[in-house]
Order: C-alpha cells, then sequence, then structure tokens
C-alpha cells in the first residue's frame, strides 16, 4: 500500500513486520523519531511478545541487543553520530562474537563542531568493525532493505551484523511516497530466527572467551572470510526480494550508462538520486557521463566496481566524510578497486556536515572535469573562502 | 561437570573461585553467567579451556550489566524466562568505577539480574591498580607509597548504598570468609524478582600482599574489625547484619598484608589508621554490628 510517509515511519514499520524480539535504544537527533515510532507501537500492543528496552546510553543500548542476540532473540537499534561512536567498542565485539544484530544509522556528522546535520562520517569510521554496510538512496529503499538485512546478517554463512545507513534529515524526516510492505509478504520473505548457537542451560556454550596468539587470528580470518560470503548471500536476496515485490533495487551497486560513458561519478546515499538527475539531463545534451550507486559499502563490491569502470576515461568520485590524512574513504576504496586501470581520478569532498550540494554544484564538478579545468587529485567543492584559525 | 572448573588458572588461594562455586551450588546450576573482562574472565575463559559449567558470556569491560539486561528482556521476549537465573559476576573495577553506568541503568529499570560483584579491591588483573573500591591507605601501584602519600587518599566507594538508592529489592554485602552466608543471601536473591546486588568480598593473595593460606583468615578479620560489615537490604530496609561479639581492631586486620604495612611506619600513617578506626567504628554504629 502507498503511503506518503516520513523516513522514520518507513523504517520503525519495516522493523515492526521482521517480527524482532528484543529493541534497545537511546534516542540522539537524527535518529529519535525512529526508536519514538518503535516505543508507540510498543505501547500500543503492536510488537507483537518483542520487548523495548529504553537505555541508560547508546553504549547501554548496544550491550543490551547484543545480549538479547546471544540469548537468541531477533535483535535491533537505532543511532546517529555520536551514539554511533559511542557503541563502537560494543559493536567491534557484537562482530566479532558474530551475532547478527541489525541497526539502522541515521547519518550525521561528528563532533567537534558539534553538528547535528547530515554527513556519512559517523558510520564509515566503523567501516572495518565486521559490520555489512549498506547505504540508501530513498526511503522505499530504506524500507525494503530492513528485513532483507535480519535476513543476511542471520544466515549460517554469514552471521555478521548488518548496518543499514539512511541519511539523516535528507531522508529520516523527508516526506516521501513509500510502498508499505505488508505482514505476508514480510514473513514470506523473513523466517523466524533460528540461531546456530544461543546461551541454553540445556546446551551450556561459552561465548566472548579470550583468544591467545596461536587462535586470534584464525578468528578474524573467518570474519573476513564471513564478509566475503556476504556478498553471494546478499545478491540472492536481492533476487529474491525482486521476485517477491518487483521492486528490483539492483545488486551491490547500480551502474547507469556506464557501459560508454568517458566520465563516471561514483558515490553512495541520498546524493544518488540528485545526481541522476543531472546525469539525466546531460546524457540528453550529449554528454558521455555516468553514475556508478555503490549501495553495499562493506563488504566493498569491488569486482562490480572494477567492471563498471572498465570503459571510464575520467572517475569522479564524491565523498561525504573524510579520512584525515589519508584518501577519503570511498576514494580510497573505488582507487584499491581500479588499480592498474589508465583513469583520471578526482576525489571530490563535499556535504559535510549538511552542507548542501546543489544540482548547479553537481553539474560544475562534472563539467570541471569534463572540459579539463578541474586538476585530478583531492579537492573540497562547496567549500567557503575561509581564514584558518589557529588557536 | 563441575559448575565451575576444575582448570581455572586462578593464584593459589584467591578468593573469588569460592565465591562463584557458592553462587552456581546456591543456584543450582540454573544459571546463564555474564562475566565482565577481569581476574575471573581471564583465568576461567581461555578459547578452548572455558572451565564453566553453566552459560557463559564475557563482552566487555565496562557493559556486564547492559549484556545480562538484554538477555533478561530476550529470554522473557521468547519465554523462557524461568530457565535459569541471569546472573552478572564483574570485579571492582567493573563494578564501582568503568561499569557503573550500565549497572546504574539495568538497576534503575529493575531488570531480573542477580548482579555478584567480586570486590577484591583494585584491579587486579591487570596488577593491582587502584578502583573506587580500594580502602584508604592501600598501595596499589597507581596509589604507591611514597614521601608525599601513604597509599591511596580518600575512602572507599559505599557501593551497596547507591544500589540501595537505585529502589532495587534486594542489595547484600558479603564474604568469602562466611560461605554458608553468601549461599544463603544468593538463593534469597534467587526468590525476589528484579535487581539484586550482591558484594563479596574476595582477597587477592597478590594485590593484598598476604598468604594464600590465609586468604579466609584475611577476609574473616575485614568482618571482625567493622571494615567490611555483611548487611542485607529488602526494599530498601535494612533486614540483617552480622553482629560482631567483640569487635577487633583494625590494625589486626592491616597488619598482615603488604598493601597497608607501610601505614606503620609512614609518618602520614598514623592518621591514615585513625581514620580507617574511624570508619569502622562509624560503620559499626551506622549498622549496629556491636553485638
Amino acid at each position: 500500500m502507498i503511503k506518503v510517509v516520513r523516513g522514520f515511519y518507513a523504517i520503525a514499520e519495516a522493523v515492526r513486520l521482521s517480527r524482532p524480539n528484543v529493541i534497545a535504544a537511546y534516542p540522539i537527533t537524527p535518529q529519535t523519531e525512529i526508536v519514538e515510532n518503535l516505543a508507540e507501537m510498543y505501547a500500543n500492543g503492536e510488537l507483537g511478545d518483542a520487548e523495548y528496552v529504553t537505555a541508560e546510553s547508546e553504549f547501554g543500548a548496544a550491550s543490551m541487543i547484543l545480549g538479547a542476540s546471544a540469548a537468541g532473540a531477533r535483535a535491533f537499534t537505532a543511532t546517529s553520530s555520536q551514539g554511533l561512536l559511542l557503541m563502537t567498542e560494543v559493536l567491534y565485539n557484537a562482530a566479532g562474537m558474530r551475532l547478527p544484530i541489525v541497526l539502522v544509522v541515521a547519518n550525521r556528522a561528528v563532533s567537534a563542531p558539534l553538528s547535528i546535520w547530515n554527513d556519512i562520517q559517523d558510520s564509515i569510521s566503523i567501516r572495518d568493525a565486521g559490520i555489512i554496510q549498506l547505504y540508501v538512496e530513498s526511503n522505499q529503499e530504506a524500507h525494503d532493505m530492513i528485513p532483507l538485512a535480519f535476513k543476511v546478517a542471520e544466515n549460517k554463512d554469514v552471521l555478521l551484523p548488518f548496518m543499514i545507513c539512511v541519511d539523516g534529515f535528507k531522508l529520516t524526516h523527508a516526506y516521501e511516497p513509500v510502498d508499505l510492505l505488508d505482514q505476508e509478504t514480510v514473513d514470506k520473505f523473513l523466517p523466524p530466527y533460528n540461531p546456530v548457537v544461543k546461551l541454553d542451560v540445556n546446551n551450556p556454550v561459552a561465548m566472548g572467551c579470550y583468544a591467545p596468539p596461536p587462535y586470534y587470528m584464525e578468528f578474524r580470518a573467518a570474519m573476513e572470510f564471513a564478509m566475503d560470503r556476504a556478498r553471494d548471500v546478499m545478491l540472492k536476496e536481492f533476487e529474491e526480494w525482486y521476485k517477491l515485490t518487483k521492486r528490483n533495487w539492483g545488486g551491490h551497486v547500480v551502474a547507469d550508462y556506464c557501459e560508454d560513458a568517458e566520465i563516471v561519478v561514483v558515490t553512495m546515499g541520498s546524493i544518488v538520486s540528485l545526481i541522476r538527475g543531472v546525469i539525466n539531463q546531460m546524457r540528453k545534451d550529449g554528454m558521455k557521463v555516468g553514475l556508478l550507486k555503490i549501495r553495499t559499502y562493506r563488504p566493498f563490491p569491488s569486482d562490480e566496481v572494477r567492471d563498471a569502470l572498465k570503459n571510464a576515461d575520467k572517475v569522479i568520485v564524491i565523498d561525504r566524510a573524510l579520512s584525515i590524512g589519508a584518501e577519503p574513504p570511498l576514494s580510497a576504496d573505488v582507487k584499491s578497486a581500479v588499480l592498474g586501470n589508465d583513469l583520471e581520478f578526482h576525489s571530490v569532498i563535499a556535504g559535510l556536515g549538511g552542507r548542501d550540494v546543489p544540482r548547479e554544484l553537481v553539474e560544475k564538478i562534472i563539467r570541471d572535469v569534463a572540459e579539463g579545468r578541474a586538476k585530478p587529485g583531492k579537492r573540497f567543492e562547496g567549500l567557503n573562502e575561509f581564514e584558518e584559525v589557529i588557536p | 561437570m563441575s559448575l565451575f572448573g576444575p582448570g581455572h588458572g586462578a593464584c593459589p588461594g584467591c578468593g573469588f573461585p569460592i565465591a562463584v562455586r557458592e553462587a552456581l551450588d546456591a543456584l543450582d546450576g540454573k544459571v546463564i553467567a555474564v562475566n565482565a573482562t577481569g581476574c575471573l574472565e581471564i583465568v576461567s575463559s581461555m578459547y578452548g579451556r572455558n572451565t564453566w559449567g553453566v552459560p557463559y558470556i564475557h563482552s566487555i569491560f565496562e557493559n556486564s550489566a547492559a549484556v545480562a539486561a538484554g538477555i533478561e528482556v530476550a529470554l522473557k521476549a521468547l519465554k523462557r524466562e524461568n530457565e535459569a537465573h541471569v546472573v552478572v559476576f564483574a570485579g571492582d573495577g567493573a563494578t564501582f568505577d568503568i561499569g557503573i553506568g550500565t549497572l546504574s541503568g539495568m538497576m534503575d529499570r529493575n531488570h531480573n539480574v542477580i548482579y555478584i560483584c567480586y570486590d577484591n579491591e583494585a584491579y587486579q588483573n591487570t596488577g593491582n591498580q587502584q578502583s573506587m573500591a580500594t580502602p584508604m591507605g592501600a598501595a596499589t601501584t597507581t596509589t604507591p607509597v611514597g614521601k608525599n602519600m601513604p597509599g591511596k587518599m580518600g575512602r572507599k566507594k559505599d557501593m551497596v548504598e547507591i544500589a540501595v538508592a537505585h529502589g532495587i529489592p534486594y542489595a547484600a554485602s558479603a564474604s568469602i570468609a562466611y560461605p554458608k552466608d553468601f549461599n544463603r543471601k544468593v538463593k534469597r536473591a534467587s526468590e525476589i524478582k528484579g535487581s539484586k546486588y550482591i558484594q563479596v568480598h574476595c582477597p587477592c593473595v597478590t594485590g593484598w600482599g598476604i598468604d594464600g593460606k590465609l586468604t579466609v583468615e584475611v577476609a574473616k578479620l575485614a568482618v571482625e574489625t567493622g571494615l567490611y560489615p555483611l548487611v542485607e537490604y529488602e526494599n530498601g530496609k535494612l533486614v540483617r547484619v552480622r553482629k560482631l561479639k567483640k569487635r577487633k581492631s583494625v590494625e589486626e586486620y592491616l597488619k598482615i598484608q603488604r598493601r597497608f604495612r607501610h601505614l606503620f611506619k609512614h609518618p602520614m600513617g598514623k592518621d591514615v589508621l585513625e581514620e580507617l578506626q574511624r570508619i569502622a567504628d562509624e560503620n559499626a554504629r551506622k549498622y549496629g554490628l556491636d553485638a
């Protein structure tokens, strides 16, 4: 049923339909309304037998869903920015313990300076934790990916946490028409969680043992192998989802016009829609430009990226996060995927802390590259002139 | 199968294995154990050499209370709440200091969890650094004895009272010198729904500088001097204390431990000894310890 709803509702509703057993959460802008919606559903008895717990902090929320998952529950939380950073120690631990928790990150800049506005520095900063990361472009995509996240995370070949990254405000607070799933469809797709191991007095196991040097490395390597297996598991579930809902979100990447494009723009998140509009227009004007939307960021789809960029002459990667002192994160990953290709490479940093990226700026970024005005390498776009004050 | 050990790697004379065994026995092994990072975790949970006979989870240092809370709500949601008691075993570092936030959250929401703090009065796993449970005057590696410092300044945090202040239904202190008393307290806790906090005094042979065969004797003296009063609260009311026929002077407890030995010769030692005796007297008055 198509309804015009706000992003946080579309997310909360998909969580409800995924029949979680435990939700633990701590509010933070711009995520708050997701868990407020879930709290309301809980208060109204719409979450079945699920338990909803208000944590004392994001750290507590993450720890509670870790415990709940270890006990055999399907567990969910949502957070943003500082909240995600506060969860970080627990999330690394949950990934290492191979607990298939699902979380939504309403992407927000990190402090300092304090900013409640959107970029993706928060989720990017824990890309190495062993958590699957998927960045969505729209609220429909966010809605659809939640049951899929549980299914992939809980797959016995994967067993890793799954993070759905949704741009704060730009998506979470936006009204969009969303074709809301019904319970029957979700139940058909997502079976109840059946853990391989759980805390159970009838079959005692020890979880979270420490590993001395003869064992530690194998545990970590196993995470890498599981993340690799997740690639195929995800592709299979994307396909299943398409068959079931007739909504095709593509694979790990979505390539528009990349076959014959001379310039390809690579990026992820809600900014993709804007760039697609610009590129569609430029195509009509006869420019050979293409778009590569990255959906799955971890595991990074190197093969798909290399394939999509094989015919390109110039690549523009738009990053909305920094790795201060190095190549911006997405740009670094794309570069490593196309190593050896003869490409003119532009690493553009834009849209940090809610800085608007207007259509005109996107057009300028592409035209500057097309017309040879931009020097290859790393640069900021949309940056005001300012005097650096050294305190 | 034994519920705890054999095969754990605790030092000969270590106090906490007594507490862990008593607690697991008191609950007939109907336990899901949540263990904070610390001595107990390190000596019992190496991969391939786990010594626990009950389901066991260790996450990180400061989140045991929240992990236990998550397990408890999961069991409720899955209609398995009668399957086991969720029991935390955490040291004083994990409890008094780094994990007090999640513990406060757990007690505030009154999760049905038995939280057992094995109190060995410093970060003993990492080699005797001070915690907020370290008593005044104790020498630790971060509160060493020097010209200007007679060991730890400031007094031990009263975690039992902090637990009581949360309005939880049961809070108690205990000692491994009185295993039957501790066993009874764990059993009593298991009969009550909601959050239970039990703090059990467990001497540390290496950190305290005592002979391994004196563990029980030292723990007993802590109680007999009034420095470690054994108290029991139900619903905020003090319901029971261990009375002392003839309370001993704190010096009897202090002089047999290396961590306090300097107090008898350091220029500032006399003041500290007086203050420790004053704390014991205050405990005696507050809880009516003197029979």
